[in-house]
């Protein structure tokens, strides 16, 4: 009896384990699997929808073209590496060679200048878009809480920003070349013309979901929470630092994220005008270019540049799940 | 004994489209040092309304506010506030919020221990030095309002505002909260003004009782005075005479002299009407 029972039971539990490795294993395909089948029926309809374009630049590229251009992409990357190093080595050794004849002579060196690689041009869009989105930030978030704190102030600046956000990057590009041209002037500049232009551009598309999102944030703090501080006659600097700030932080990455993805965008726009070396310049050239390969370049640029906009907001998001108190918030 | 807080015949007036909309008339109440008087009222008859003038978050239209003697005008610490619903910083644990008004109030008159040792002793009378470190969204509604009330306490006030402290709590707990409270009161012994809408509560924890009309033009109807022996212990007042005549007094005045005339009554009416029309449509 009592082993039929023990019987029973161990199957129940057997069973039950079954059951939990089951559900288990079934969520786990959902979070895997069915993204997987989503990425194999896009490919397989670009592979066959591809096939069917013909261009003057011949087929348009399917994935298979796609991946080629990448590891030539990868290999010219390597080459031009190895040619840059040759050259310091050269250097260096004629420059050795030539004090060790003669004691006055001083060494120059030279940068290598050899073409940007793809690589090089992503780094570079990187440095640009990040600077741009900084620099954005440095007045948008202030500009933000001042907006959110002061009624006055808000109802005279909320024209301004409605006019002049939906304004396209390519609109301000043209002012913004020439402005730096004309205010930006040395001998020796630090950082290119084309990056700053870039830069400015980026800076002025991103700044406003960022200066809504903190006013909004700001402004709708909760009365109870407001009175806290008019009991505890926190000063205006208190205020902010203890009241405002923290209470609006889920806001402000809100619009910072949104800000950050506008960056990226008009990024690539801004580049291809501006000539600044970037992903944006690597698409205009090899437009230019027109050669058989050109398209797959580009297609496999669209991807990169796509695979870093989605990297660039989870970045965000993990940046504000570590400074935000408010866990819950900013999953998706 | 004198008065602590003198409400002075003051008028609230609150500008609508339509006219102006006369909340509180001629609402004259004074309070002594050490005493604790409720004011109970239906909804809606002004009672925040008094709280808020008091604590300076609002401005009477006419008269004014005397504490010890001096007009308030301004929110302060000296009045500390209990809120309805705790508002507590969210981001801050239960420390750290009892320790930004300990900051402000006592920033550079207590060295940091001294600090410490005060905004532990505040959570320990609240009985929070178990969740000192927790958020507010970790613990639960009761002692998230035990917290608000230590911040309050903290500040060491000369008065004590609540707003319906125990009004977003479950029966249970709020008699628990009830019972903290009158602990504290036996302690501190300050002087409270706590707005209520609950019978027992009200002659619970108060010396006195002020009842409030209803609005518009909401004024100081009828004043109680409760001379329950301290320490009082609701179990054993439930039978207690005086107890029981005290709680009818306040009912009869809230049910039948100031009985609320609640406009929903009207809309059944008119829902069986359109009911007996269409019934008769169909018919």
């Amino acid at each position: 009896m009592s082993t039929i029972a023990n019987f029973s039971q161990q199957f129940s539990l057997k069973q039950s384990i079954k059951l939990v490795s089951l559900q288990k294993v079934s969520s786990a395909l959902k979070a895997t699997l069915l993204p997987l089948i989503g990425i194999v029926m896009f490919l397989c309809f670009w592979a066959l929808s591809a096939n069917q374009i013909d261009t003057s630049l011949g087929k348009f590229p399917g994935p298979n073209a796609v991946l080629t251009q990448f590891s030539s992409l990868y290999s010219d990357h390597v080459a031009e590496r190895e040619k840059a190093d040759a050259f310091y080595l050269r250097q260096e050794k004629r420059n050795a060679e030539r004090s060790a004849k003669d004691a006055n002579f001083v060494a120059k060196t030279r940068n290598y200048t050899g073409k940007e690689t793809f690589f090089d041009q992503i780094i570079t869009s990187l440095i640009t878009v990040l600077s741009g989105f900084l620099a954005a930030a440095f007045i948008a978030i202030p500009l933000g809480i001042a907006i959110g704190l002061n009624k006055k102030l808000s109802a005279a600046v909320n024209p301004i920003i409605q006019i002049f956000k939906p304004v396209s990057p390519l609109a301000w590009l043209p002012l913004v070349t020439m402005v730096v041209s004309a205010v930006y002037v040395s001998d020796d500049p630090m950082i290119s013309k084309s990056f700053l232009n870039s830069m400015i551009t980026v800076s002025l598309c991103s700044l406003w979901p960022m200066v809504i999102n903190t006013a909004i944030g700001v402004s709708s703090i909760p009365q109870d929470l407001q009175n806290v501080s008019r009991v505890l006659r926190l000063s205006t600097r208190t205020h902010i630092r203890k009241i405002v700030l923290p209470a609006a932080i889920p806001m402000i990455f809100t619009g910072m994220r949104l800000s950050l993805s506008v960056a990226w965008m008009v990024l690539i726009a801004a580049e291809m005008l501006a000539q600044n070396p970037g992903l944006g310049k690597f698409v205009w050239d090899e437009f230019q270019n027109g050669s058989s390969e050109s398209l797959a370049r580009i297609m496999a640029a669209v991807v990169v540049i796509g695979f870093i906009g989605f990297l660039l907001d989870r970045a965000m998001l993990k940046l504000q799940q570590l400074v935000s108190w408010d866990k819950q918030n900013g999953s998706i | 004994m004198d008065t602590l807080l003198n409400i002075s015949h003051i008028d609230m007036v609150f500008p609508t489209p339509t006219g102006g909309f006369t909340a509180l008339k001629d609402v004259d109440i004074q309070l002594k040092k050490n005493e604790f008087i409720s004011l109970i009222g239906h909804s809606g008859c002004g009672k925040s309304t008094v709280l808020n003038i008091v604590a300076g978050l609002y401005q009477a239209t006419t008269g004014g506010v005397l504490l010890n003697n001096k007009e308030v005008t301004e929110p302060g610490p000296e009045r500390a506030v209990v809120f309805q619903n705790h508002s507590l910083l969210p981001w801050l644990t239960s420390y750290q919020n009892v320790e930004l008004a300990v900051e402000q109030v006592f920033g550079k008159s207590k060295s940091k221990a001294e600090k410490r040792e005060w905004i532990e002793y505040n959570l320990k009378l609240v009985h929070m030095d178990h969740a000192m470190h927790k958020r507010p969204n970790e613990i639960s509604g009761g002692m998230q309002q035990r917290v608000g009330i230590a911040r309050a306490l903290a500040m060491q006030p000369e008065i004590l505002l609540m707003d319906e402290p125990f009004g977003a709590l479950d029966a249970l707990t709020r008699a628990h909260m009830q019972d903290s409270l009158m602990e504290i009161q036996q302690e501190l012994n300050n002087s409270v003004i706590m707005i209520t809408h609950d019978v027992d509560e009200a002659v619970l924890l108060s010396d006195r009782i002020v009842m409030m009309t209803n609005g518009p033009e909401a004024t100081v109807g009828e004043i109680l005075d409760v001379n329950l022996e301290r320490p009082r212990n609701r179990l054993s007042l439930a039978k207690d005479p005086e107890y029981n005549r005290l709680r009818a007094e306040v009912l009869q005045f809230l049910y039948e002299k100031q009985r609320k005339v609640e406009k929903f009554e009207l809309k059944p009416n008119k829902s069986t009407k359109s009911n007996s029309t269409s019934s008769a449509a169909s018919s």
